[in-house]
C-alpha cells in the first residue's frame, strides 16, 4: 500500500495556476536557520539604534505622564464632562485593536491551513503583546485611582469582602482583556520552543547557550515531542480563535450595552472585530515592509505575502465600510430621533472632520488595493498601511468622542479637546510598543524557523527535494 | 562524573526527510519500543511511520477547559448571589447569560494553561540534561539534518544489528551517544 502511494506520479498543474512557492529563490533548510539566527547573533546595526534611542526616550515620557497623572489626578487630561472617555478609552480600543491582527494571523489563518502565515506569525504575535500591553496600561490607570485596581478582581479584600459585580460589561472586560493577554503569551511561547533550541544548538558564548537552553526546556526535535506539541499548538489556535473574537465582542459591549446614541447597537460586536483585524493588518504591514529589507528577509516574507495582507486588508476594510453604511440606514431606519440626530451630527456635526478623516482611510483608500500594481507597490502599501492605521484611530474617535459630547438635553453638551498630558502619554505608548518591539526582533528569532522550514519542498518527504524518489513534481 | 561512559544509544544521520521517514518505516517493522525520531521541523506523516497513537493532549485542554467554565460560573454565583448580593438594574442576582462572559473567558484560559502543561507533561519537559544534546553532531538537528536514536535499554537492541539495520536503511553516519 504504501509502496502504491509512493509510485504515485503527479501531474504538475498548468504554468498559469502554479502559486509562487512560500520561500523564494528556493532556499533550503540551513539558509533559513542561518538567515533568521544572523539577525539575532550578528553585530547591532545601526539602523535598530537609530530606532531604539527615540523609543526608549518616548518610553521614559511614558513613565514621566503616567507618573504626573497618578499624582495629580485625572484632571490632567482633556476628559471632563461630557466627554468623560476621552483619549484613554479611545488608545485603549486602538491599541488592543491591532493585536487582533497578530491573533488572526497566528490562530484563525492557522485553522484554516494558511501556509504562509508562518512567515509573519512570530512578529504579528509579538507585536499583539505589545499591543495588548499598552492597552492595558489605559484602563488601569484611566479608573483615577491605581492602588484600587486590585478590586477588579476577585480577591477577597478587608471589607466584607466586596466582591466584583459581574453583570457589567466592564468587568467582561477585565477577564477578557487579562485572558487575551495570558493565553497569546503562552501561544507565542509555544511556538518559540523549537526556535530558541536552534538558536541555542548554534550559540558561541556559554551565556546564551544556558538562557537560550533554558528557555527551550530542553527542546530536542524529537518527533514523540513533536506529536504531542502540534497537538497542543492545534488545540491553542482552536482556543485562541473564539477568544480573539470574544475579546473585541467584550469591548464593543463596554459601548452597546449602554443607552447611549450612536453606541447601543446590536452591529458593534461583528463590526469592531472586522475593525480590529483591518487596524491590525495595517500595523502588520506598516512593520514587515521595513523589517523585511532591513534584516534581508525577501525570501521569506515574499511579494505573496504583501499581496495576501493587502487582500486581508481590502477585505476587513470592506466590511467595516458597510457597517459604517448599515449603522446609518438603521439610525434612519429605526425612527428613533436621537439616533438619527447622533449620526447626522457625525457627519455634519462640529467633529466632522474626524468622521471624514475616518471615511476616507478606512473605506476610501484601502480600496486601491483593488489593483495588483498598487499590491506589489511596497511605499504605496506602507503608505495606504498608515492611513488604515490613522483611520482606525479616527473612528474610535468618532464613536467615543462625537457620541458623548451631544447628549439628550442641550445643555450638556460640549466640545472636547486633548491637553499635552494626553497626547505625550499616547507617544509615550508608542515608546513602550517600539521599545518591546525592537528587543524582541533583536533577542528572539522574528520568524517562526522551525514553521517555514516544513512549508519549504525540501521538507515535504513526498517531494523530489525532500528525497523522495517518485511522486510531486520539480 | 560518571565512573564509566556507558552507551546511551545510536544515532543514525540521515540527510532528506524521506530518507528518515523510509528508515522510521524499517526501524518500527523490526519491533523497536526505545526509539525516536528527531526533525527540524515536524514531519507529516512522521507519526504513522513510527507506529504512534494520537496525542493525549487533548484530554487535558479538555479538563482544563471545564473545569475553568465551572469555576467561573460557581464564583460569580458565590460572589453576587450569596456572598455579597447587591440589586444592580432590577436585574436578578444570578443569571446564568450575565456571567457567561467571564466564564466563556476563564474557559479558554485554563483549558489554554491545560494544553500547554499537559503537552510539557506527556513529554516530560523542561528537562535541562539530555545525552543527545552533550552530543556534537546532534546539535544539527535544529538545523537541517534528520536523526534516528535507538537506545540500549531497547529489548531488542544490539550493538552489531541494530547498527546494521540502520545501516541498511540508508544512513551515511552512524555514532554511539554517551550517557
Amino acid at each position: 500500500m504504501a509502496e502504491a502511494l509512493t509510485q504515485l506520479k503527479l501531474q504538475a498543474p498548468p504554468v498559469e495556476l502554479e502559486r509562487e512557492p512560500l520561500v523564494a529563490n528556493q532556499r533550503n533548510l540551513a539558509w533559513l536557520s542561518d538567515r533568521v539566527a544572523a539577525i539575532v547573533e550578528g553585530k547591532t546595526p545601526l539602523w535598530w539604534w537609530i530606532a531604539f534611542v527615540p523609543s526608549s526616550i518616548a518610553l521614559c515620557m511614558l513613565g514621566a505622564m503616567l507618573l504626573y497623572q497618578i499624582s495629580v489626578g485625572i484632571g490632567v487630561w482633556g476628559n471632563n464632562h461630557p466627554v468623560m472617555w476621552g483619549w484613554d478609552i479611545i488608545n485603549f480600543v486602538w491599541w488592543i485593536g491591532i493585536g487582533h491582527a497578530g491573533t488572526l494571523i497566528s490562530a484563525i489563518l492557522f485553522l484554516l491551513r494558511q501556509r504562509w502565515r508562518t512567515a509573519v506569525n512570530r512578529a504579528a504575535e509579538a507585536m499583539t503583546i505589545f499591543a495588548v500591553m499598552c492597552a492595558g496600561i489605559y484602563p488601569a490607570v484611566h479608573v483615577g485611582r491605581v492602588w484600587f485596581d486590585w478590586w477588579l478582581f476577585p480577591f477577597p479584600n478587608a471589607n466584607g469582602p466586596i466582591w466584583p459585580q459581574f453583570r457589567s460589561p466592564l468587568m467582561w472586560d477585565v477577564f477578557a482583556v487579562s485572558t487575551y493577554f495570558t493565553v497569546s503569551v503562552l501561544f507565542w511561547y509555544v511556538g518559540l520552543i523549537p526556535d530558541l533550541a536552534v538558536v541555542r544548538d548554534r550559540a558561541k558564548t556559554r551565556l546564551r547557550k544556558f538562557l537560550y537552553g533554558l528557555f527551550a526546556l530542553g527542546w530536542t526535535g524529537s518527533n514523540r515531542h513533536w506529536s504531542n506539541y502540534e497537538k497542543a499548538y492545534l488545540i491553542l489556535a482552536g482556543l485562541s480563535t473564539p477568544l480573539v473574537l470574544s475579546v473585541h465582542s467584550i469591548v464593543s459591549l463596554d459601548f452597546s450595552v449602554s443607552q447611549l446614541p450612536g453606541w447601543h447597537t446590536t452591529i458593534f460586536p461583528p463590526y469592531f472585530v472586522a475593525g480590529a483585524i483591518f487596524s491590525g493588518f495595517g500595523m502588520v504591514l506598516s512593520l514587515l515592509i521595513p523589517l523585511r529589507k532591513w534584516c534581508k528577509l525577501e525570501d521569506v516574507i515574499t511579494m505573496r505575502h504583501i499581496d495576501l495582507m493587502c487582500k486581508v486588508t481590502l477585505a476587513t476594510g470592506s466590511i467595516v465600510g458597510y457597517a459604517y453604511g448599515m449603522e446609518f440606514f438603521i439610525a434612519w431606519y429605526s425612527g428613533n430621533p436621537y439616533e438619527r440626530f447622533a449620526f447626522i451630527n457625525r457627519a455634519m456635526g462640529p467633529y466632522m472632520w474626524g468622521y471624514w478623516t475616518m471615511i476616507i482611510c478606512n473605506v476610501v483608500v484601502p480600496q486601491f488595493f483593488w489593483s495588483k500594481r498598487i499590491r506589489n507597490n511596497l511605499v504605496i502599501v506602507f503608505i495606504i498601511s498608515i492611513l488604515v492605521n490613522v483611520g482606525m484611530w479616527f473612528e474610535r474617535f468618532v464613536i467615543i468622542v462625537i457620541s458623548l459630547h451631544r447628549e439628550f438635553l442641550p445643555g450638556n453638551w460640549g466640545y472636547f479637546r486633548p491637553t499635552w498630558v494626553d497626547i505625550c502619554t499616547y507617544l509615550g505608548t508608542f515608546g513602550l510598543f517600539f521599545t518591546c518591539f525592537l528587543l524582541f526582533m533583536r533577542f528572539l528569532p522574528m520568524i517562526a524557523v522551525s514553521e517555514v522550514k516544513g512549508v519549504t519542498p525540501q521538507a515535504d518527504p513526498h517531494h523530489p527535494l525532500g528525497g523522495a524518489k517518485a511522486g510531486g513534481h520539480p | 562524573m560518571p565512573e564509566t561512559s556507558k552507551a546511551y544509544g545510536i544515532l543514525a544521520e540521515f540527510d532528506a526527510p524521506a530518507e528518515v521517514m523510509h528508515a522510521a518505516e524499517k526501524v518500527r517493522d523490526a519491533g523497536f519500543t526505545r526509539w525516536d525520531v528527531y526533525t527540524p521541523y515536524p514531519v507529516h506523516g512522521m507519526d504513522e511511520a513510527m507506529g504512534m497513537k494520537n496525542s493525549k493532549v487533548g484530554w487535558f485542554a479538555f479538563l482544563g477547559g471545564t473545569s475553568g467554565y465551572t469555576l467561573g460560573m460557581l464564583m460569580i454565583w458565590f460572589m453576587n448571589a450569596i456572598d455579597y448580593p447587591i440589586i444592580v438594574g432590577g436585574k436578578p442576582m444570578f443569571s446564568p447569560f450575565a456571567a457567561f462572559p467571564p466564564s466563556y473567558e476563564l474557559t479558554i484560559l485554563l483549558g489554554a494553561f491545560g494544553s500547554l502543561f499537559g503537552m510539557l507533561f506527556l513529554n516530560r519537559l523542561p528537562r535541562l540534561h539530555h545525552p543527545l544534546l552533550r552530543h556534537k553532531r546532534f546539535s544539527l538537528v535544529t538545523h537541517d539534518k534528520f536523526f534516528i536514536v535507538i537506545e540500549t535499554a531497547d529489548p531488542k537492541y544490539s550493538a552489531t544489528e541494530t547498527r546494521g539495520l540502520l545501516e541498511a536503511a540508508g544512513s551515511k553516519r552512524i555514532e554511539t551517544v554517551e550517557e
